[in-house]
């Protein structure tokens, strides 16, 4: 009975979603396809630039693009553009840029000229009525503003926050009623007891780790199924994003700068057991690690090995096009399913392994702040 | 480096700082401290039933104890029991013997004596009927050989040769 429950809310989501593909994938963009291809992805140069674009967020969800007589078509929907500009919010959806990424397509709300540059929202100087840009394609009379859109990323964020949430209340709920989860929470309480006793517990300490679990487990989480949501075909980069990666860092950095006891921050000013003249030096040095080096250590780690493994499983697989010339259709596309399938496994572990690395690094900084003096 | 700046988005940075702190705020609420309480709960549980269980086991090894030293006491309460009975049946049978041996003794002495006393009466009828046979003897030796004096003391010598005392 639960199962057919289930799938017919999976099923009425699924149509849901279809019907909006449906209504957006009529949405073709004939203007400014300036190739005669159609846009077709075909060579190195336009792979390395969708990869580029891959990395990027994104305002529109696109599952995927075809070309059919010459029209390039577009399968995915489109996402609320949310932006602060000097008219104020103006609030609209992203399929009124129509696809256009250089500038071209001009959205006008009131008096605010807006357009899309490389994945950003530019607002036009007053006056004027298309971009201009310099040699370095720099728009000259144009500025960005800030974006709150709903982005994928914040679709992937809001998706996994929703997921973790739905999953975890309800593992919670179910020991209102037993001792021992069934089902799914059979699954879910073994990692949760993993994070609490091989990373919150040896790192902090049996003292301190409670208050500073709910932290770690949820940035372990979150980042974890955000990592393999990045695997899936729906092309999620979110924590492949700076951004993102930088204020999961910055959160790190608040807490056990906020929770570092006297032992830990005299230990920074006034390093003991050293001479007096050196004191002040290591002070500079270790306020640098503390402050900067650590967030920074880790924001670019998990950024750094997301985007990294993003770009090499698609380089792979765009093997089947920049070598079909040399290994014919049937070797690309064979050598390509089988790097690419192997880098995917190398993924997998990696999506587990970097969300580890950034939960235990929070947990070793959280236990070096809140260490009692012990000698 | 410059491509790196010129990604970061400002905005999304915003946008995950409110949704991650609301993620982190709601999963402690209705997820993390529950699960983690229940947790611990359980975990008390298991340790309060281990302990528990190993308290049972003790006593019970107590109990055990106990019991093998009541049944060892039993055993030699019982040992000393059949001992003790066996020594009064061998004192019984000794105190029999020693009595039955007594009264046989008794009896033995009295035959003994009322022998002694018939074989008395005896020799003292004997000796009256030897020496009434003598006198008769000596009457018809008398009678008879009276002339010679030595055949007379001859047969005398020889009649009372004849004669034993028993």
């Amino acid at each position: 009975m639960r199962i057919v429950q289930k799938s017919i809310k999976f099923l009425t989501v699924l149509a849901i979603a279809l019907c909006s593909f449906h209504g957006f994938a009529s949405d073709t963009d004939k203007k400014h396809d300036t190739q005669d291809d159609g846009g077709m992805i075909n060579t190195k140069e336009e792979v390395e630039a969708y990869i580029l674009h891959h990395i990027q967020d994104s305002h529109d969800f696109n599952l995927f693009s075809y070309t059919s007589d010459g029209e390039r078509k577009h399968f995915g929907f489109p996402l609320p553009v949310i932006v602060w500009t000097s008219g104020g919010l103006k609030t609209f959806m992203s399929s009124e840029f129509h696809h256009d990424d250089s500038g071209h397509e001009i959205v006008e709300k009131g008096d605010v000229k807006l357009t899309k540059i490389h994945g950003k929202i530019y607002e036009l100087d007053a006056g004027a009525a298309e971009v201009k840009f310099d040699a370095d394609h720099h728009a000259t009379n144009a500025h960005k503003v800030l974006d709150l859109s709903i982005t994928k990323s914040v679709m992937g964020v809001l998706l996994v926050g929703l997921l973790l949430l739905w999953w975890f209340s309800s593992l919670a709920r179910q020991y209102k009623k037993r001792q021992v989860p069934t089902g799914f929470g059979r699954v879910l309480e073994p990692l949760v007891l993993y994070v609490r006793d091989e990373i919150a517990r040896p790192n902090i300490g049996e003292k301190h780790y409670r208050r500073f679990t709910g932290y770690l487990l949820t940035v372990f989480f979150f980042i974890w199924i955000l990592n393999l949501l990045g695997l899936t075909p729906l092309g999620f980069n979110v924590t492949g994003q700076l951004a993102v990666t930088a204020c999961l860092a910055i959160f790190t950095l608040v807490i056990y700068t906020a929770s570092g006891n006297k032992h830990y921050w005299g230990h920074i000013l006034w390093m003991p057991g050293v001479p007096v003249l050196i004191r002040p030096v290591l002070a500079i040095i270790e306020l640098a690690g503390a402050l900067v080096i650590k967030p920074f250590s880790l924001l670019v780690r998990l950024f750094a090995n997301i985007s990294a493994g993003h770009i090499v499983v698609m380089s792979l697989i765009a093997i089947m096009f920049t070598l079909k010339q040399s290994l014919g259709v049937v070797g690309a596309t064979g050598l390509s399913l089988v790097l690419s399938f192997f880098i995917t496994l190398i993924e997998v572990l990696v999506a587990f392994l970097q969300a580890y690395i950034f939960t235990m690094l929070s947990a070793l900084f959280i236990g070096m702040a809140v260490e009692e003096a012990h000698h | 480096m410059d491509k790196l700046l010129n990604d970061f988005s400002p905005g999304l940075f915003l946008v995950q700082t409110i949704l991650l702190l609301l993620l982190i705020f709601l999963m402690v609420k209705f997820a993390w401290k529950p699960i983690m309480d229940s947790l611990s709960e359980r975990e008390e549980g298991i340790q309060g039933a281990l302990d528990a269980a190993e308290n049972a086991k003790k006593e019970m090894q107590n109990l055990q104890a106990d019991n093998e030293k009541l049944l060892k006491e039993a055993r030699a309460e019982r040992e000393a029991m059949l001992k003790e009975a066996r020594e009064i049946k061998e004192k019984m049978i000794a105190d029999a013997k020693g009595e039955a041996q007594e009264q046989a003794n008794k009896m033995v002495a009295q035959a003994q004596e009322s022998i002694r006393s018939e074989k008395q009466a005896a020799l003292a009828e004997l000796k009256s009927q030897v020496a009434n046979i003598s006198v008769e003897i000596a009457e018809k030796v008398v009678r008879g050989e009276l002339a010679d004096k030595d055949k007379q003391l001859s047969l005398i010598d020889k009649m009372l040769g004849d004669v034993t005392l028993n």
